[in-house]
Parts: structure tokens; sequence; C-alpha cells
């Protein structure tokens, strides 16, 4: 009940071709969440799953059945938009009973599920006060909650929680993981936070200027990119990536080492450099270097680890975590 | 204005322009008030002597006061319906994009630029006029007998006249209202099921509310005072069926040279007025906070 599948979907605008074509499989009850930079036509790539947006060729089917030409309304979805675009002139509950309303159902049962959504989102106590009397959380959840009480087939976020300070993000991204655990129903979110991607997703697509860069599950992306970008989208601190001398003794164009996977000395170590900036989480410490004959690496050492400004320091990568790249960027 | 300083500074420098606006209104009103308790006649000059409260008898008995009332209402009300249901239709129309959109926009303000005499004589002698006008030219062609739309329909013809004024007025408010509208809220009620007809009632309609409230607002206030388009038009007849009380209270002063009838007439109409401007901001006025 909410598997979606593209087959050759492609968009233009114009003359200008955003996303040149793409397969892609979603299956019921997946959390996929569609990644990358600015503009690569992810959430392009969204509102043509929603409908409000006309694919250009291609096949969108969702159960099976197929809804390319279909009204966004009657492919029963429901979208979570990044403004939450609430109804600014109607209560809480005149906002998540609205779909309920639209399709005709009985006041008795609007009234019970608009009381039930409420509860699962804590929102009992502020039913009747408007969009502009909540924080942008509860803004969140009244949006959440206006997609939810249809019991769709699938849920489309669009980048739900950038309008949300760093805090409130992670309590939010908690949220949304629990209630997907909770109804099981197939969710499509966009973003480009790699972060969120790596939490909450079952599955995450890669995008990158409109072509599908690499699928797979969070740590499969981690362990094994297939290629540059998706090496440097995913992981933070990002990857280091390395050209030169030292890539060609490991026989490829660009070597790749995660800052996790460093090794960090004072006293010895393969790498030598100078200390550039060091950040000091508690929990780790990032390491800024200029290393001899390398360039810049950042490495990342558990807890505390006491170095300065312009103090030496050696550097161990794991031999057996450096990715090697070839010459067009593809993993070897 | 943060200290106590610039804020007296501010007060200091705002009183000249305040006791100005303040003189300017408070000298013709207690002239107007001082008239209207004069027997005071331009055909007998130097022949003031008090009246007391007799203007204003004499006004609100007048037959033709009643009829001007009932008439300045109809106008009002009129026009606003007028303005607001087409400004909201062409709004939506001009809100669609087409070839020629800002050429088309541009005709459409342009009738608020016309003058209002020349817009009520151009609609006299070439739209209304029963002989040589366009719409007489439309009735002969399908076999009907002309209407003389001034002397028959009086005051429809005028409401008419300045309902076309003011509907490009309606229409660019009503239109940047509209263009405000947040587009993802359109989308998320296409989502939530409604169609083009729940979306116009449910989210375009309510978000509209405050511009029509200024609409309402701005052109009562207007409207209250029509004048050029009558006396260009129908002169306030066939004998009152188009007299506002605008109308009234110059025929008072100027056809019948009573000025202290006219006086208590305008004081009147500052009063009437006033009772609209409340019953107004009593009706729709929430609607203007935020």
């Amino acid at each position: 009940m909410g598997s979606i599948t593209l087959e050759k979907v492609s968009k233009s605008f114009g003359t200008t071709n955003v996303i040149p074509e793409i397969d892609l499989e979603i299956a019921d009850g997946e959390f996929v969440v569609f990644v990358g930079p600015s503009g690569c036509g992810k959430s392009t790539l969204l509102r043509i799953i929603a409908g409000l947006e006309d694919a250009t060729a291609g096949t969108i089917r969702i159960d099976g059945a197929d809804a390319t030409r279909e009204a966004p309304a009657k492919r029963g979805l429901s979208m979570v938009f990044q403004s939450y675009a609430l109804y600014p002139h109607m209560s809480v509950y005149g906002n998540i009973a609205f779909p309920l309303k639209m399709a005709g159902q009985e006041k008795p049962a609007i009234d019970k599920k608009v009381r039930d959504a409420a509860r699962v989102l804590n929102l009992t106590d502020y039913l009747d006060r408007k969009p502009r009397q909540l924080s942008g959380g509860q803004r969140q959840r009244v949006a959440i909650g206006r997609a939810i009480v249809r019991q769709p087939k699938a849920f489309l976020f669009d980048e739900p929680l950038s309008n949300l300070d760093a805090a409130l993000r992670v309590n939010m991204r908690l949220e949304i993981s629990e209630l997907h655990h909770q109804l099981k129903t197939t969710m499509v979110y966009v973003t480009h936070d790699q972060v969120e991607a790596m939490t909450m997703a079952d599955k995450i697509v890669v995008l990158n200027a409109g072509r599908i860069e690499q699928v797979g599950s969070p740590l499969d992306l981690y362990r094994n990119p297939k290629n540059l970008f998706v090496a440097g989208f995913i992981g933070s601190p990002k990857m280091n990536l390395i050209t030169g001398a030292a890539a060609a003794k490991e026989n490829a164009t660009t070597i790749g080492v995660r800052p996790e996977h460093i090794g960090l000395s004072k006293r010895e170590g393969p790498w030598q450099g100078t200390v550039t900036v060091v950040e000091h989480l508690g929990a780790d410490t990032f390491v800024h270097a200029d290393v001899d004959g390398v360039g810049p690496v950042t490495a990342r050492a558990p807890g505390e680890f006491a170095v300065k400004h312009s103090e030496r320091v050696f550097l161990t990568p794991e031999a057996e975590k450096i990715y090697r790249f070839g010459e067009n960027g593809d993993a070897l | 204005m943060a200290t106590l300083q610039t804020r007296s500074a501010a007060r200091l420098m705002m009183t000249p322009a305040v006791l100005m606006l303040f003189v300017w209104m408070i000298v013709p009103l207690a002239m107007t008030l001082y008239f209207s308790l004069l027997r005071y006649n331009l055909l007998m000059p130097g022949m003031e002597e008090w009246a007391g409260t007799l203007n204003y008898r004499y006004f609100l008995t007048d037959p033709a006061f009643g009829a001007a009332l009932l008439n300045t209402l109809l106008l009002v009300g009129g026009v606003l319906l007028i303005t607001l249901v087409g400004g909201t239709l062409l709004a939506l129309l001009l809100d669609q994009p087409f070839f020629g959109q800002g050429i088309v926009r541009l005709l459409v303000i342009a009738p608020f630029f016309v003058m209002p005499t020349v817009s009520a004589l151009v609609w006299k002698n070439m739209l209304m006029h029963p002989v040589y006008g366009i719409f007489a030219w439309i009735a002969r062609l399908f076999g009907l007998q002309p209407v003389d739309w001034l002397s028959s329909l009086p005051l429809f013809s005028v409401t008419m006249i300045v309902a076309w004024q003011w509907l490009p007025f309606a229409t660019l408010i009503l239109l940047t209202a509209l263009q405000s509208l947040d587009e993802e809220q359109k989308e998320a009620a296409e989502m939530d099921g409604a169609g083009p007809v729940s979306r116009f009632i449910h989210i375009v309609l309510p978000h509209l509310a405050r511009a029509m409230t200024v609409v309402v607002l701005i052109e009562t206030i207007f409207l209250l005072s029509v004048f050029a388009e009558i006396l260009v038009t129908t002169n306030g007849g066939p004998g009152t069926e188009s007299t506002n009380i605008t109308y009234l209270v110059y025929a008072q002063a100027l056809l019948q040279f009573d000025v202290g009838g006219a006086s208590a007439g305008g004081i009147v109409a500052v009063i009437l007025a006033n009772i609209v401007a409340i019953f107004l901001i009593r009706l729709i006025g929430k609607n203007l906070e935020a």
C-alpha cells in the first residue's frame, strides 16, 4: 500500500533539462531520502511525484497503477511543505480538518480523526489557536497532522526542517522517525542536509544535477561510495580528497580518507603537517592540518587532543579505509 | 524615539504640522456650525439673524432629504457591490499568465485616471444618449426601443458611471493581494483535494478579506461625496431621483442661496458619514487587525 515507481522520468523547463532520465523504485513502508546540493532537482522530483509538476516524459506508478496524468489529490499522497503552508485564517483544528472536509467526510468522523491526529502530535491543547500563535515546531507538527489525517499511501516531505533552529531540528528529526515507525507508511523526504539523510533514511538517493549518483542504505553509502561526489557529500566532516603524488602512490587519480580514519599523533606517522585550526568539541577534536606534500587534511581524534595552531602533528591514514578514485571520479 | 529628549524633540517638531491640520479642520467646521444656526440667505445680504434649530428642522423635514439619504446609501452600496465582485473577478483574470499582460493591466487601470466630469460626459453623450449613444445603437441593432438611461433609470446610470471609475481601484488592490498569496498554500490545498472553487472559497477569499476591507473603507469615504457625476449628467433629477446628500446641500446653497440651510445640511452629512464609518469599522474593522 504505497510503493512508488519512477520509469524513465525526465523534466525540462523550456529548453533547460533539469532531470535527464530517472528510474527509481520506492518500496512500501520505506523511508527514502533524496539528498543533494541545492538546485540538484530533488525538490522538482518530489513535486513530480506529488503531481504539482508534470513529468516531461516517463511514467510514475503508485501501487502499480499509472498515475502520471492523475491530479495531485487523486494520487493519495500528502505533502509537508518547507514553509508549512498552513492556512492562516483557520485554526489548528480547521487546518487539520481541511483535507477531510474536502473529501466530503461526515462531521463526527472528521472530529474523531482530527483529535486522534492531535493526540499523536501533542497538539490537543492548541486546536483552537491560529497558526500565527504557534511556534515553528508546533506549526511543523500541524502541517504533519494535516498530512496524516488523510491516511495517505505515502508522505512527501519537502525540506520540512530547514526553517527550524538547530535544537528543534534534532527534535523534529526524532519525531518524524518515530512517526514513521508508528505509521509504517512510505515516506519520501527531501533535504540538502546529509545528517538528516543519514539519521532518518532506510534508503538514501543521492542526486546531483538531476542525475541519481547512488542509491543505498546510509551505511552502504558511507562505506562504499560509488564516486567522488557521493564520497564528498556523505559523512561529516567531509572526506579528505587528495590528489597528486600521494594518490599516485596508491595507483589512483584521487584518494579519499575520512577524518575519522586518520590517526593523530605528536610523535610519529607517515604524514607530517602543521596545524592550521583545531576545533575542540569535547567528545571529538577536529584537527585541520596542512600536510607536507599532500595538502590540507582534516583529522578527527576521539576525546580531547591537546594541540595548538602551528604545532607539528603526525597523521596515520588507516590503510584499509583509503578509497581510490579513477580519472572520471568513479571508485576503483 | 529612544530617549526622553528625542521624544520631546519629535513632539516639538510635529507641533506646527498638527496645529495647522487642526486649524484647517476646526475653522470650517466651527463656521459651518455657526452658519447653520443663522437665517442666512444670499438674496438678503446683511439680514442674518439667529434662527436656532430652524434650519435643521427645515432640512430634516424636507421630503427631498429622505429621498437623498436613500439615494446616497443606494449609490454607495451599489458601487461597492459592483466594484468588489467585478474587481475580484478581474483580479483573478489578470493574475493568470497571458500574452500582453502588462498592456492589459495598464488598460484596466486607465479609467481611474479619467476625471469624473470627463467620464460622466463621455457616458452621457457617447454611451447613454438615447439618440446617438452606443447603447441606443446596440438596442436598435436588435430592433429594440432605445432606453433613455439618464431620465428613466437615473440613479442606476449614475451608479454605473461611478462604478466604472472605481472598478480599477478595487481591481488593483485585490490584484496585489492575490499576488501576495503564498503559492505553497494553493498547492497544499490542491494536495488536500480542494478543487478550483473550494480553493477560491476557502483559501483565496479569506486571504482577500483584508484588501476588501481597505477597498470598502476607502471607496465609502469617496462615494459618500459623489457630486461631479450627478451635476454633469442628471442634475439630481428627474425630481430628486438621483439627488444624494452632497447634491442636496449644493442645491440648497447655490441654487436656493440658503447658506444657513445648506450649512445645517453639511453638518447632517458629517454626522451621517460618521455613523456610516462607525458602522463599517464595527462590521469589518476586525479584518484589519494583524
